[in-house]
């Protein structure tokens, strides 16, 4: 095997308004031809910036110093004409968000042949010939026809797949992949995962994958970097890492992520200890319908379709789906956010449907709400203090912040938080502790019903974990029932008594996590379920065997 | 680096007069940046000096024709007792100068108190409470954008000063008209930016609370919509200073005997031009320039500064702080990580 990439000693200094940043410290990899390599790490690590410097491309504040050998060519130091022959042709790259990679006033037959007359001379016929090829060997299906397709026409998945055919086309030595599945479904992550596998196996490329999803990395990588903190703590081949992890972050960091099934002890404890009184749920939708108005003349969105399900006092309801499958749609109609339109939804014994505002606003006392991402769910002029004392303000609990100071310095201790971290601003909390303070604003009034979107979807595994073991652990004590809204099938695994499957606005299975998780009966939770790749590359391969069949069933 | 966790999240405290707008953005700025927004602060500095001190700088007053030694005379070349010399009407050049900067600064500040207020009121509330309201008033907005603003500033200075002319009707015409086409762009701004807070996480889980509409708006929105003012603050001075020259220049501002207005002296000097005779143009003409041109830099560098895209830094140099020190983790240095919930900032 030869060496395609070869990285020694790098470092990058970012200027920014304060002092430098160094962001990547002292990094040695090489990447072999036709292997996947795996730069793992949670968000500040630096694998981003150390795969950027691979392809050139840091932005103006930046100073590299060290060598990036690609081929003979060390990127640090070469001219920009000569980084752009390079680009393309022996290097390319998968960004993250295909919607925003792709140019949405071109056709994507368009955009791939830019990339090949950049490099060369095509004739338009040629260009066009080549761009079909390469889009029917990713799977794109009926190529001839919709290489005339712009970006919008196709679905998240398939956007991706023509960001990986733009990057194949001038078959570069290796593709690097900044974490390629992160904005997408885990069906539709699991797919492209074949495919970049594919790449690797039938166009020979080496790819460089970034990631912060160990599953991924079980599922796809050969060889495994974990970074932390702008350096390489552990380096070894995906095997032997994930067996045998040496470096206690690495063993902290496999520790952290949630795993199907672990939840079940858990659970069935929790209601051996607590009996769920059957008698008077908090909220009960029966064939709730809710539609978003379209435009003039044109049908509205149906974003829910006759959902009908219960949560009762003291109970935590999962609600799991992909995106567009309406489920935060029905916590935002829970919390009063958008309102109902069809059916019937009971909250808290009051009908939801044509409700009006003031006769809704007493019940909001008893109901609280933890958004998705705690970097914009506070208010940036606000302390943290004077935002966890809102609600109180609001329903006339207390009169100024400074009354409220005493309930407000509880409940940041409920959350785990010190008192002194009320006089911050929330720019000054990392994403777990605004997240934990969100939990505090949320309990504040004491709710019957706790709502939570998404609420550690935007957070790095091992700072979810805490969150979720808090989470559980208020839960008990306090006792409030909760809709837990998330697309990770473990998440909600480990602190749901119930599971509920939405899928296109339907409810397609409900249950306890052990029938919904131990014995699906619908296809699509069979294969959301095969669909999540776990940390452990061993079972990995034989779960995605277990995939392809389903697949290949339906 | 074991108890660093939460003590190295809060970045240093910084004395209060240098997070104010201005001050901030000095000490942020390098170069070429930092040139264009010091070279205007100093020229706007200067105006408001002499806006101030007017009544002790000029040798004479503004509408003074005559003192011990008897009349000025007209159009006197610079020199003597008349540095700048005088103008077609026999006042001195340098005093009508110096008096017009107070005229423009009060122009200035009442035309921005007069439109800021309603601009921002009508934003938030429009952009807030939405529907039939909202589409009414941009409409009206947009209408008032498409008038030719020197047109309906006429109409306005007319109406306002009812064909007399002193000095606080002639400010308040030239700051009302002003004013009628400012409101639209506050408003614009405002209502863009508050649109946007609108749909923010932080106003929704006031709103999941039962936070009323009012409290919303003036607690959450408001604050938060209104950080790009001081941009069009400093653009909208200098286009006030403009309109205000306009007027006077077409015959709508202010008389000599009520205050000193340099639109109204370059309208004067128009015939002298021809004659050869300078000084009665280019000392207020270039007093409107400068005083534009100081307002805009000052404006243009904040609105750069702003933009994190668009702001220059200086170049990292070869030692910086070591990594640990300044990492955006949730946590800190691998020593910390031993204990993630100590990371987590658990007392």
């Amino acid at each position: 095997m030869s060496t395609v990439v070869d990285i020694q000693n790098l470092a990058v200094t970012f200027a920014t308004d304060g002092t430098p940043v160094r962001a990547v410290d002292g990094v040695s990899l090489n990447v072999q031809a036709g292997e996947v390599l795996a730069i793992v790490g949670e968000s500040g690590s630096g694998k981003t910036v150390t795969a950027k410097t691979i392809l050139g491309l840091l932005p103006s504040t930046a100073t590299v110093s060290g060598v990036v050998m690609l081929g003979t060519n060390d990127v640090v130091q070469v001219s920009g004409k000569r980084l752009r022959e390079i680009r393309g042709t022996d290097v390319a790259m998968v960004f993250q968000e295909p919607s925003t990679a792709l140019n949405p006033v071109f056709t994507v037959g368009w955009q791939i042949a830019e990339g090949l007359r950049a490099h060369g001379k095509y004739s338009k016929k040629a260009a066009r010939a080549k761009a079909i090829e390469i889009l029917g060997k990713v799977g794109i299906p009926e190529p001839a026809e919709r290489v005339d397709y712009y970006p919008h026409q196709f679905s998240g998945g398939q956007k991706q797949r023509v960001v990986i055919a733009m990057a194949l086309v001038l078959e570069p030595g290796v593709i690097v992949a900044d974490e390629p599945t992160t904005a997408l479904d885990v069906t539709v992550q699991a797919e492209i995962l074949d495919l970049l596998r594919r790449c690797r196996d039938d166009f020979g490329a080496a790819i460089v994958l970034i990631t912060h999803n160990m599953g991924v990395v079980a599922d796809l990588a050969d060889r495994v970097a974990v970074m932390y903190n702008g350096s390489v703590v552990e380096e070894d081949n995906a095997r032997s890492l994930f067996a045998n992890p040496k470096h206690e972050y690495t063993q902290k960091l496999l520790g952290s992520v949630p795993k199907l099934g672990t939840g079940l002890a858990q659970t069935q404890a929790r209601a051996a200890a607590r009996p769920i009184v059957e008698k008077d749920p908090v909220v009960v939708a029966d064939n709730l319908v809710i539609e978003y108005a379209g435009r003039f003349g044109r049908p509205g969105f149906r974003a829910v379709d006759g959902v009908s399900f219960k949560i009762h006092a003291g109970e935590v309801l999962g609600l799991v789906g992909e995106s567009g499958s309406g489920k935060t749609t029905i916590g935002r109609t829970i919390g009063g956010l958008t309102k109902a339109t069809g059916g019937s939804l009971m909250v808290l014994g009051r009908e939801m449907r044509g409700i009006r505002e003031r006769d809704f606003k007493p019940l909001r006392s008893d109901i609280g709400f933890v958004f998705q991402d705690p970097a914009s769910s506070f208010n940036p002029l606000l302390t943290i203090a004077e935002a966890v004392a809102e609600p109180l303000l609001v329903h006339k609990k207390a009169g100024d912040v400074a009354a409220a100071r005493p309930r407000v310095n509880e409940l940041l201790e409920a959350v785990q938080l010190p008192r002194a971290f009320g006089d911050r601003y929330p720019h000054e909390l990392s994403g777990g502790q605004r997240q934990r303070a969100s939990l505090a604003r949320s309990l504040a009034l004491d709710p019957t019903l706790l709502i939570a979107d998404e609420p550690t979807s935007a957070l790095d595994v091992s700072v979810q974990a805490k969150v979720l073991e808090l989470f559980t652990e208020l839960q008990r004590d306090l006792g409030f029932a909760a809709l837990f809204i998330s697309h990770d099938l473990a998440v909600v695994d480990l602190l749901a008594d119930r599971i509920a499957v939405l899928y296109r606005g339907k409810l397609v299975e409900e249950g306890t996590g052990a029938e919904v998780l131990g014995a699906p009966q619908h296809p699509y939770t069979q294969r959301l379920l095969a669909s999540l790749p776990v940390p452990d590359p061993v079972e990995q391969a034989e779960r995605r065997e277990v995939l392809r069949a389903l697949r290949e069933a339906e | 680096m074991t108890s660093l966790s939460s003590a190295s999240v809060s970045p240093p405290k910084v004395a209060w007069w240098k997070r104010l707008p201005v001050v901030h953005q000095l000490r942020q700025s390098v170069g070429l940046q930092r040139g264009m927004l010091i070279a205007g602060l100093i020229i706007v500095g200067v105006f408001l000096l002499v806006a101030a001190f007017a009544p002790w700088l000029a040798p004479y007053g503004y509408s003074q024709l005559k003192d011990a030694d008897g009349n000025f005379g007209a159009q006197q070349p610079p020199g003597g007792d008349h540095i700048l010399g005088t103008t077609v009407g026999g006042y001195d050049v340098l005093s009508r100068v110096i008096w017009g900067a107070q005229t423009a600064l009060l122009v200035i500040v009442v035309a921005v108190v007069l439109s800021i207020f309603l601009g921002i009121a009508l934003g938030v509330i429009s952009g807030y409470i939405g529907g039939w309201l909202d589409r009414v008033l941009v409409v009206i907005a947009d209408a008032v954008y498409a008038f030719p603003s020197l047109l309906l500033a006429i109409v306005a200075a007319i109406i306002i000063s009812g064909g007399q002319s002193n000095l606080w009707s002639g400010i308040f015409s030239a700051a009302v008209s002003i004013t009628v086409v400012f409101i639209p762009q506050y408003f614009r701004v405002i209502r863009a930016e508050t649109v946007r807070i609108k749909s923010e996480a932080y106003v929704e889980s006031a709103k999941v609370v039962g936070t009323s509409s009012v409290r919303i708006m003036s607690r959450h929105v408001l604050r938060n919509a209104t950080r790009s003012l001081p941009l069009i603050f400093t653009l909208n001075a200098s286009e006030a200073i403009f309109t205000l020259a306009a007027l006077g220049f077409l015959g709508f501002g202010i008389e000599p005997t009520s205050a000193a207005e340099w639109g109204y002296d370059l309208n004067k000097s128009l015939s002298d031009v021809t004659s050869g005779i300078w000084w009665t143009s280019v000392f207020p003409g270039s007093a409107i320039v400068l005083v534009v041109l100081g307002m805009t830099l000052v404006g243009e560098s904040l609105n750069d500064l702003a933009d994190p895209r668009l702001r220059t830094r200086k170049r990292a140099s070869g030692t910086p702080a070591p990594a640990a020190e300044t990492t955006v983790v949730p946590g800190g240095s691998i020593e910390s990580a031993a204990d993630i919930a100590h990371l987590e900032g658990r007392p």
